[in-house]
């Protein structure tokens, strides 16, 4: 394929963007960078000329719309609209997880205080609230006894918007020496994983977790890889959890991943592995 | 290259390899800055983190 037309949709541009340009770049890929706050579809014409679209923008809202409208023109994109769908919500991510088999917290959703109450006592404290919706470990509460619980969830249904009452409870797992597990998935390999350490229960990078290098197992990679094809493939990180009876569980998959704190705990050039992904994605090769 | 932060007035070193939309922080005051122009070079303070930011 000569010239090859690639955009990358992007809002900031982090230190991620920055090595995904750079590595295109360096193999001599001119790219378009579609600018969310400034990009406008026409969807009467419905005409996009990329061979292929990388997804990096911070917005979940604005990557959602922005890859239906280039699905729906025929665009490949890395990922999909379905894989963001997807794990864009942490109800529908646990619902596809559930289904493939792949080990997953034990999880309740209700609609109302009275009846998120009777669920949460259901698995037992502490338990985890968490918006179905969301990121970085925003507004995610670990509930430690029933008053805590009661508090939570009057505070949610006067304060919070009505997605706030779409209440996603989980089993609280406890992190063996505070860590959790981050995998990187491409297509069908795991290329990588890390332990996130932190003295707080949210163990997120973006919130202060320590990256360091997690031995990748056969078991692990296994698990990691059918997550990742739960959600639909593609370019995915997934979130795992360890318990104390030496289960792992994976917690979340997310579809634009950061990568910074990664790449020298793991060797992995993950950058480089994103772009040769989208390369293969735009020749119908993955 | 170099941009003045719009919130203390300091003169701010851009990297040379800097991009649009890039977000720094001024040496001085410590505030997040988004990089809005190259040429010439222009800051604007970063926007706070919306409600669907994330991965």
């Amino acid at each position: 394929m000569s010239e090859m037309r690639v955009g990358v949709l992007c809002s900031r541009i982090r230190v991620e963007e920055k090595l995904i340009f750079a590595e295109f770049e360096r193999r001599g890929i001119a790219i378009t960078k579609l600018d969310d706050d400034a990009v406008i579809f026409d969807l009467n014409d419905g005409r996009y000329a990329f061979d292929v679209v990388l997804e990096r923008s911070i917005h979940h809202s604005r990557a959602l719309y922005a890859l239906r409208v280039l699905n729906d023109a025929g665009v490949p994109t890395v990922n999909t609209f379905a894989v963001a769908d997807v794990c864009g919500d942490k109800f529908k991510t646990t619902q596809e997880l559930i289904k493939a088999g792949v080990p997953t917290p034990r999880t309740r959703m209700a609609f109302s205080p009275a009846s998120a109450l009777q669920a949460i006592e259901q698995l037992g404290y502490p338990a985890v609230l968490k918006p179905a919706v969301g990121s970085w470990g925003r507004l995610i509460a670990k509930v430690n006894d029933r008053e805590a619980a009661e508090a939570m969830l009057e505070h949610k249904e006067v304060l919070g918007s009505y997605h706030h009452s779409i209440f996603y409870i989980q089993e609280y797992i406890a992190k063996p020496g505070g860590r959790d597990i981050r995998a990187f998935v491409i297509g069908d390999d795991c290329i990588g994983a890390i332990y996130r350490t932190s003295a707080h229960w949210i163990t997120n990078t973006a919130r202060g977790g320590q990256a360091s290098v997690c031995p990748l197992t056969p078991g692990l990679a296994q698990i990691c890889v059918a997550a990742a094809h739960a959600v639909g493939g593609g370019v995915v990180a997934i979130d795992l959890l360890e318990t104390a009876d030496g289960r792992v569980l994976v917690n979340e998959v997310n579809y634009t991943m950061e990568f910074r704190n990664s790449i020298a705990p793991t060797g992995v050039n993950i950058p480089a592995r994103i772009v040769d992904h989208t390369l293969a994605v735009a020749r119908g090769q993955a | 290259m170099t941009a003045t932060c719009p919130e203390c007035d300091a003169m701010i070193a851009l990297a040379a390899d800097v991009v649009e939309h890039e977000i720094v922080i001024c040496t001085d005051c410590a505030a997040e800055l988004e990089v809005i122009g190259l040429d010439p070079p222009a800051l604007a303070l970063a926007p706070e983190v919306g409600e669907d930011w994330g991965e």
